[in-house]
Formats: structure tokens, sequence, C-alpha cells
């Protein structure tokens, strides 16, 4: 796996922490993982924690929307946690709503619903 | 070369340095613009020592064949003390006027010792003095930027205090904020109310904000589109945003311009949106139970 983030598999949910200086080979290669995995660990949900990117460009942004897009095709729910101000800013400013995944504050509020759905 | 020479002038500097000193603070409480209810003698005289040391070091060093900038690094002593006595004297409510008079004022002892020493050469008399002239005129002209720059701080940061105290974020309940927008809204305030609630999102932990628009007088497409960003910057957080407030008159408007609000949940009234965000949050409000005897 990349060393750009960590992937941990937690009671049917795929958790990821995405670390600052992710290069965008790496989030691609995050993102073939994370497809390859939902299928193989039968994840019914992803919750990926952004809270150490301190700032998104167009790509960033662009693949964190596909993630949670290739997510619902295979079954599971994206929930995007922690993501900082500037980045929220930055991604409006973007146009990049990022309106197929979910957010949460945290990971544990993620969790949380996930559990209320009974995905987790 | 011997034009622009002001070798006499800075041999009085160094020379009689203490008598011109006396003699320039008598001329300038002479003008009138000593101020003696702003500030004592010795204070006056000691800010007109420090003018005059850096003057005459800035005199000794600039080139006087170019024009005769402030801006020039020979002249940074001079501006910098200029701008500590500008700032003191603005405080205390001294005019720029006052400022120009005082600075110009230098003038006469320096002519009157310079006439002494130069009696028998009026040609040199004359250099020395246009080219004296020169650099007094430019330092009285520089108070004016001074005062002008110390101004337009003064009222960039009132208007950050003024930003900043338009957009209050209060923390209703646990995990409930609401940010009661007042006025209009254009671009840089949007900009700062965003900043503000993202930012309160973060320290309170909420998860729910209630956007008011009460207070606001007009809602144009612009407006709404702010309104739209706030909410999906909001989402983004992982937190839901409610704009209340929305009038009859408003809700009209909005439709009438093709305002889609697409799935952010809005309210005629801040009492709607609270009892929305309360049932968010695992609260509900219900009335006391009558005691029955």
């Amino acid at each position: 796996m990349t060393e750009a983030a960590s992937v941990y598999m937690v009671d049917d949910v795929l958790l990821v922490a995405i670390r600052d200086n992710i290069s965008d080979t790496d989030i691609i290669g995050l993102q073939e993982e994370l497809s390859e995995r939902i299928v193989s660990e039968q994840a019914r949900g992803i919750v990926i924690d952004i809270a150490a990117l301190e700032i998104v460009d167009t790509f960033v942004g662009r693949i964190l929307a596909q993630l949670s897009s290739i997510a619902r095709l295979l079954g599971a729910e994206t929930y995007t946690v922690g993501m900082r101000p500037a980045v929220a800013m930055t991604l409006v400013e973007l146009g990049m709503e990022l309106s197929a995944s979910r957010t949460a504050l945290s990971l544990s509020h993620a969790l949380r619903e996930l559990k209320a759905e009974g995905l987790a | 070369m011997k034009s622009h020479d002001i070798s006499e002038v800075l041999a009085i500097l160094d020379e009689e340095f203490d008598e011109t000193l006396k003699a320039w603070f008598h001329t300038q409480k002479q003008e009138g613009v000593r101020r003696p209810d702003l500030f004592s003698d010795a204070e006056s005289e000691r800010q007109l020592a420090e003018l005059l040391r850096a003057f005459a070091h800035g005199a000794a060093t600039a080139d006087l064949n170019r024009p005769v900038d402030l801006e020039h690094e020979s002249w940074a002593d001079l501006r910098a003390t200029l701008h500590d006595v500008t700032r003191m004297r603005l405080e205390r409510g001294v005019s720029p006027t006052e400022m120009a008079t005082m600075v110009l004022a230098m003038k006469q002892p320096l002519y009157e010792r310079l006439r002494i020493r130069l009696a028998d050469d009026p040609d040199r008399l004359i250099a020395q003095i246009t080219q004296l002239s020169r650099a007094v005129d430019a330092f009285a002209m520089h108070i004016n930027e001074d005062f002008i720059a110390e101004r337009d701080q003064i009222i960039e940061r009132q208007r950050t205090e003024m930003m900043e105290l338009s957009t209050p974020v209060v923390q209703l309940w646990e995990r409930v904020l609401t940010i009661p927008l007042i006025g209009t809204l254009d671009s840089v305030r949007a900009q700062e109310v965003m900043e503000n609630l993202l930012n309160s999102i973060v320290t309170n932990r909420a998860e729910v904000v209630i956007v008011d628009i009460t207070g606001v007088k007009v809602v144009d497409t612009q407006v709404a589109q702010h309104l739209l960003r706030t909410a999906a910057a909001v989402r983004l957080m992982g937190a839901e945003a409610i704009i209340s407030g929305i009038s009859p008159k408003i809700a009209q408007t909005m439709v009438e311009l093709g305002v889609d609000v697409g799935e952010i949940t809005t309210r005629p009234s801040i009492r709607a949106a609270l009892s929305d965000a309360f049932r968010s949050v695992g609260f509900e409000i219900r009335p006391v139970e009558a005691r029955r005897d």
C-alpha cells in the first residue's frame, strides 16, 4: 500500500486516513486499492478521514468525489470526515461539493451514523 | 556638482548642532505650533533633537544631484524617527499643517547661520539655501504621507473590527450554532461569514448551523449564491446548515430569480429552524406537564 494513506477494516467499514502530502499517483493508487477491497472484504461503508489535508486541488477533489461514486456502485456508503475549514472553502470555490459523499464532523460521528443504519 | 553642494549646511549641523536645535525650537514656538497643551518643552525638544540628528545624517549621505527621495535608504533614519514622532503627535491630535510648519521652521535658523558664514560669497549662499530648501521641503512633504498612512491604518483596523463584530457566531445549544446576518451581504462579508462559521464548527464541534437572514435587507442572486455556498461548505465539514428567516417576500424573489436551494433546509423563522436543529441533535422541546391536584 502507498505510504500516503492507511486503510483499516473495522466491522464492515473501511477506515481510510489520508496523509497530508499525498501525491497524485498515490491517490490514484488509493482509488484502485479501495475499489478492490470494497468487493473482496465486502465493505458496507467507507470513512475517509481528510483531517490531515491542509490543501486540496481540483485533482484531489475530483478523486475524492469519484471514490464516493465508485463505492456507491459497489454497494458501500462513503463518509468524508474531518475536513478543515480552509479545504471546505476551497472545494466550494472550485464548485466541488462532493455530493455523492456523505460528510461528518469526525470518524466517530460517521461510525455512529453507519451503525444507526446497520451498515457497521 | 557644486550647485548641489550643502557642505556648509552640514558644517553648521556638525559644529553648531545645539545652537541650531535651540533656535529651531524657538522658531517653531514663535510660529505657534509648539502645542504646550499636548507636549512638555522637554519632550518637544527631545523630538526635535532626534529629527535634526536624523536629518543631518540623511543630508550628509544622500546624493543631492538626484531628486530628494525620502524613500531612499540614506534617509531611513529620518523616516523612522519621523514616523515615531508623527504617530505620537497624531495620537495627541496635532494636525498635518502644524507638523509641517514645525519642520519648516527648521529653515530659519539654518538660513541665519548660512548668511553669517557665507556673507562674502553670495553665489554659494544662494546655492546652499536652494539645496537646503529642497531637502527640508521634501522632509515636510513626507509628513503628509506619514499622516495619511497612519490614518489609513486606523481606518483599516476599524474596518476589520467592525467586520468581526458584524458576524458573530452564537452557540444556541450543545452542537447547535447560529449566525444572525444583518445588513448587506457582499462578497467580502460573505467570505468573512463563511470563515467564522466554519472555524466555529470546528471549535464547538457543532452538528447543526442556523444561518439566519431575518436581518438581511435584500436577497438577490449574488446573496443567494453566497448563502448556498456557505451551506455547501458547512455540509462538507460534516455539519448540517439550515437557512432561516426567509420571509414570504424573499421566498417569492428567490423563486422569481430561479434560485435553487437544492437539498438545503430553509425555514421561515429561527424558531422553526431551532426546533429542527433540536431534533437533529436528539433533543425535543415539550411543555412541562400541568400538575394535577
